[in-house]
């Protein structure tokens, strides 16, 4: 069973939902991500997603293209993503790690050596935004022989006829984007979400989790009201964006407890 | 006879194009490739386009026989196709006109689009005007600094122009934004990318609705001179212009289809914009797989061209595949060699051209050298240089 199965099989008989927050590899600088890491599965976080840095993140808005940025001035790529992994893992074999990111950087590896250096490293989900279905057939069979889940993303404008294809191809758990847009936008629709999350439930047997919209502790709590796991991508950034070197780690903390406090209310 | 015909049902050309979105993207896509189907070969919709393409851009565009440029070269005759002398000073309208006529067909309102040089933002906002759509043009700062003159007019047709301060301030950026907008507000915009790349189905129906370039030019070639040319010369950024006027021709034997990107400060320097002339690696960005310049971890590189319009590190999926099949040559042409061919069109000929069309003119004077007097090279004057006064003055330390 993989990690990440078996971490929602656990949060399940817990009645838990997971908390699933995102960070950009590198940022703000490379020699925080592992120590990050730590701090929020300390204060929460039951599975990771980390972001592989891209010039050019077109599905995200202007928070996370900032922290690929930031990142990026320290020459963060792909390989130094992996590393990290691999030094988290030393003292972490239990926290599922996704990485998010984008196709270009993968294939630039090179899809054999990514998902052979991915499971060496303890990598176990991959969300490729970029990589629809139809086009990430061999990837995924790559990924599968690696044991690695396949993450995709659920839009609100996805007809049901690709729910249905998605979800055939998806392992681990199905990302539902909570709004139209990039990623930082604003105002969620928790109803809709409700019934966008219903529908798909209906189809699949895997966790849904939710994201693209979850700002504060209220949104988080409304979201684990009705998903299985409730993704922080954004404002997870801002506020590493916002800390200096003395509060980043307290600062990261502070919302962690904040989000778990709100998230286990629900 | 093979006939060739590309791409196929999810845009691939061979392992180049496809769709690489954001599910968020997909349904979009979707819904623009089954209305582009259902109107492609529309006979109303073909009609209202042509119409548009005589009375309001002025087509067809003439082809001119460059007679003193030719002796004074002493080879092969110079002809061009001249898209320069079309409303707005570009090829780029005849596309803006096609996608808006769709965009007005689908019920959308709104309008966006992404800009290099000004010229496609200029040809966006010109129809967007005529048709009464709203229009947003997404600018990389570093571009509305080098085409001020082309942003003043989009503002004059009604267009909102905003400078996009992300990455490297260019058009790429531009792109990335554009589609920022578009998944944010997929509802009621249509999204006119002017380019033969992004997600399937633009890199097909950009070089559709190019193709009256090509089909024109061979009409025009026959009636001057009987026979088709020997070669046909177009430069690439993107390379909207450069399919345009190949595409009819692919299938016609011996006219050699060539394509031009911009070698900058000079290929070996790693300052330009030339991803098939450079052997740059495939990967995936902006909807399609392509040639793209990037770096070991797969990021995409600053390109570097005095010409906005070229400045862009991938290629359109179907040249990369031309160029794989090696049905069309690409080759390079440095910012001085560009200049100085734009100075000697301007002088021989009396025609300013755009500092992207003068790659072309300077790759076909290269070529004409090594071809005798009798043959005939076609080079697709894609726009005329007025916005590049100012770049053109700046090099030579001149203040307008």
């Amino acid at each position: 069973m993989s990690r990440i199965q078996s971490t929602f099989d656990t949060l399940k008989s817990q009645h838990k939902k997971a908390l699933v927050p995102y960070i950009t590899a590198g940022d703000p600088h490379p020699k925080w991500t592992v120590e990050l890491m730590h701090t929020l599965v300390k204060h929460g976080a039951d599975m990771i997603e980390l972001g592989v840095p891209f010039s050019d993140p077109m599905a995200d808005g202007p928070v996370i293209q900032r922290a690929s940025e930031r990142a990026l001035v320290h020459k963060m790529g792909l390989r130094k993503v992996l590393e990290m992994v691999g030094e988290f893992r030393k003292t972490d074999a239990h926290t599922p790690i996704v990485l998010m990111g984008y196709a270009n950087p993968i294939e630039a590896m090179g899809i054999a050596q990514f998902t052979q250096l991915s499971k060496q490293m303890g990598v176990d989900g991959v969300l490729t935004v970029d990589y629809p279905p139809e086009e990430c057939g061999a990837f995924n069979q790559a990924l599968s022989a690696a044991g690695i889940d396949s993450i995709f993303l659920l839009s609100p404008t996805t007809e049901p006829a690709r729910t249905d294809l998605i979800a055939q191809q998806a392992t681990g758990f199905l990302y539902y984007v909570s709004l139209k847009g990039v990623t930082g936008a604003a105002n969620l629709d928790i109803e809709e979400v409700k019934k966008r999350v219903a529908e798909i439930k209906t189809k699949t047997h895997l966790p849904i989790g939710v994201g693209f919209g979850v700002k504060d502790a209220a949104t988080a709590k409304s979201v684990a009201a009705i998903a299985d796991a409730v993704v922080v991508g954004s404002r997870m950034v801002l506020t590493i964006e916002a800390s200096n070197e003395d509060n980043l780690i307290e600062n990261v903390s502070k919302l962690m407890q904040e989000l778990r406090t709100a998230i286990d209310a629900s | 006879m093979q006939v060739y015909d590309m791409p196929d049902a999810r845009g691939h050309f061979g392992q180049f194009g496809g769709v690489f979105v954001a599910e968020t993207l997909v349904e979009a896509l979707e819904e623009l490739r089954l209305m582009y189907e259902k109107y492609r070969h529309d006979p109303e919709f073909l009609a209202e386009f042509a119409y548009d393409l005589k009375h309001f851009v002025g087509r067809p565009s003439p082809i001119y026989h460059a007679k003193r440029l030719s002796d004074k070269i002493g080879g092969a005759q110079i002809y061009l196709k001249r898209e320069d002398l079309n409303h707005t000073g570009a090829h780029k309208v005849n596309n803006t006109i096609g996608q808006a006529l769709l965009a007005k067909r689908m019920g959308k309102p709104r309008v966006i689009a992404e800009t290099g040089a000004g010229q496609h933002g200029v040809a966006t906002a010109t129809i967007a005007a005529r048709l009464g759509l709203e229009c947003v043009v997404y600018m990389g700062a570093e571009d509305v600094k080098r085409q001020a003159p082309n942003v003043f007019r989009m503002k004059l047709l009604g267009a909102t122009v905003v400078p996009v301060e992300s990455g490297s301030k260019t058009l790429k950026d531009a792109l990335n934004e554009a589609m920022r907008d578009w998944v944010t507000n997929i509802s009621d915009t249509f999204y006119i990318i002017g380019t033969v790349a992004g997600p399937h189905p633009y890199p097909m129906m950009v070089r559709d609705f190019q193709s009256v370039i090509g089909i024109e030019a061979k009409d025009q070639m026959i009636e001057m001179l009987g026979r088709q040319p020997d070669a046909i010369v177009a430069c690439v950024g993107g390379g909207s212009n450069a399919m345009g006027i190949f595409y009819p021709y692919i299938d016609v034997p011996n006219v050699r289809l060539i394509g031009v990107e911009a070698a900058g400060h000079g290929l070996e320097t790693g300052m330009h914009a030339a991803p098939l002339t450079a052997n740059s690696p495939v990967g995936v960005l902006h909807g399609n797989r392509t040639y793209l310049m990037q770096d070991a971890d797969g990021n995409i590189i600053e390109t570097h061209s005095v010409s906005a319009g070229l400045d862009y590190p991938g290629v359109g999926p179907e040249h990369a595949w031309l160029k794989d099949i090696k049905r069309a040559e690409y080759v390079a042409i440095t910012d001085d060699e560009a200049m100085a061919a734009f100075h000697q069109l301007c002088r021989t000929e009396g025609i300013i051209p755009a500092l992207e069309s003068s790659h072309a003119l300077a790759y076909a004077e290269k070529l004409a050298k090594t071809m005798p007097k009798d043959q005939v090279i076609l080079v697709n004057l894609s726009g005329r240089g007025d916005k590049d006064i100012n770049t053109v003055a700046k090099l030579a330390n001149i203040t307008l």
